[in-house]
């Protein structure tokens, strides 16, 4: 993977496949203090103690023809080289809670990437029951978007249509200009 | 912090109500992006964006389009499934946005499957 968006977008796609219906997803650049904070949270199916360990086993697999080593293992390997730690916490039943944190100016921390366009391509994804919270913060400037809100103006009409897709996703990297300029 | 323009929004949303209108609901097509850890690896997301924007552009507002797991065929990721309605569903596999461009035009416009990209006309077996 060549930015954390798409890992973010990896992590993202995997609640959807647990059956989530909320998902929180937060990115905090706290620049001043050197840290980049990943968040993402699910109220899926949540794993068992034997499923977790399996997942952070990079060269644990169940396929047969898996060319890259699992997402999870990928992420918290980042996180790693970053001088970072990884954390995951999962529940049968309960969800999923993952933290990924990083050291901000190292060397070999990856760019944050395209969140714009992996939280629009979440949205294509989105069940009409699965709701997506995202927060972005850098040091004191934050951005939100909750498509619990964005449905209450939608009511009938599906989020994952393009032409609402297009406006929304147009927002979203409006707003994270904006808190990168108010620096 | 940045706020929804919340008028903007509500303007769209009346346009796309009275395109759904019109058509009655009746789809012309599905296509499924791949978004596995090796799709995203290998570029889906940018495929998945440009297709929606296509879309969007030519105004194909029956045309669905949705996100699936890995295939289980990483090597030739990206991958997208194209079901034209009533017809069996078609694999298209080492997929460029020009690639999706070109299926896009020739297979879901025009109902002529784009042979030279396809895996396997029907099967969702593969491997
Ligand atoms: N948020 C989650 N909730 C519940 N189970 C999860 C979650 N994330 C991962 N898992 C479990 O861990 C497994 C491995 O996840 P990983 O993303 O590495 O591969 P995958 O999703 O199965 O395959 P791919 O991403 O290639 O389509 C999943 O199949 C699932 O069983
Ligand atoms: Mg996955």
């Amino acid at each position: 993977m060549e930015d954390l968006s798409l890992h973010i977008l990896d992590i993202i796609e995997n609640s959807l496949a647990a059956e989530a219906t909320d998902i929180e997803v937060q990115v905090e650049e706290r620049i001043t203090e050197n840290i980049l904070i990943i968040k993402i949270k699910d109220n899926g199916k949540g794993m068992d103690k034997e499923t977790l360990v399996n997942v952070l086993d990079p060269f644990y697999t169940t396929k047969t023809t898996r060319a890259v080593g699992l997402g999870l293992s990928m992420l918290a390997q980042a996180s790693k080289e970053a001088d970072g730690s990884f954390d995951i916490k999962s529940k049968p039943g309960e969800g999923t809670d993952i933290t990924a944190q990083f050291v901000y100016n190292h060397i070999d921390r990856k760019p944050l990437g395209n969140m714009a366009e992996t939280i629009a391509a979440c949205l294509a994804s989105l069940g009409p029951g699965t709701d997506l919270r995202y927060r972005h913060s850098r040091n004191n400037n934050e951005f939100l978007f909750d498509t619990k809100e964005i449905r209450k103006i939608l009511s009938d009409v599906e989020i994952n249509n393009v032409e609402i897709i297009s406006f929304l996703k147009k927002h979203l990297e409006e707003g994270l200009i904006e808190i990168s300029e108010k620096e | 912090m940045k706020k929804l323009k919340i008028g903007d929004l509500e303007k769209i949303r009346d346009k796309v109500r009275r395109t759904a209108v019109l058509r009655q609901g009746k789809a012309r097509a599905k296509v499924t992006v791949h978004m596995g850890t090796c799709g995203i690896a290998a570029g889906a997301r940018e495929i998945l964006s440009s297709l929606l924007e296509d879309i969007r552009k030519k105004k194909l507002d029956d045309v669905i389009v949705t996100t699936s797991g890995c295939a289980g065929l990483c090597s030739r990721e990206p991958m997208a499934t194209i079901e034209v309605t009533g017809k069996p569903p078609v694999k298209y596999v080492d997929l460029t946005t020009e690639k999706m461009r070109k299926i896009l035009n020739q297979h879901i416009i025009k109902g002529t499957i784009v042979n030279e990209y396809a895996l396997a006309v029907g099967s969702e077996r593969t491997h």
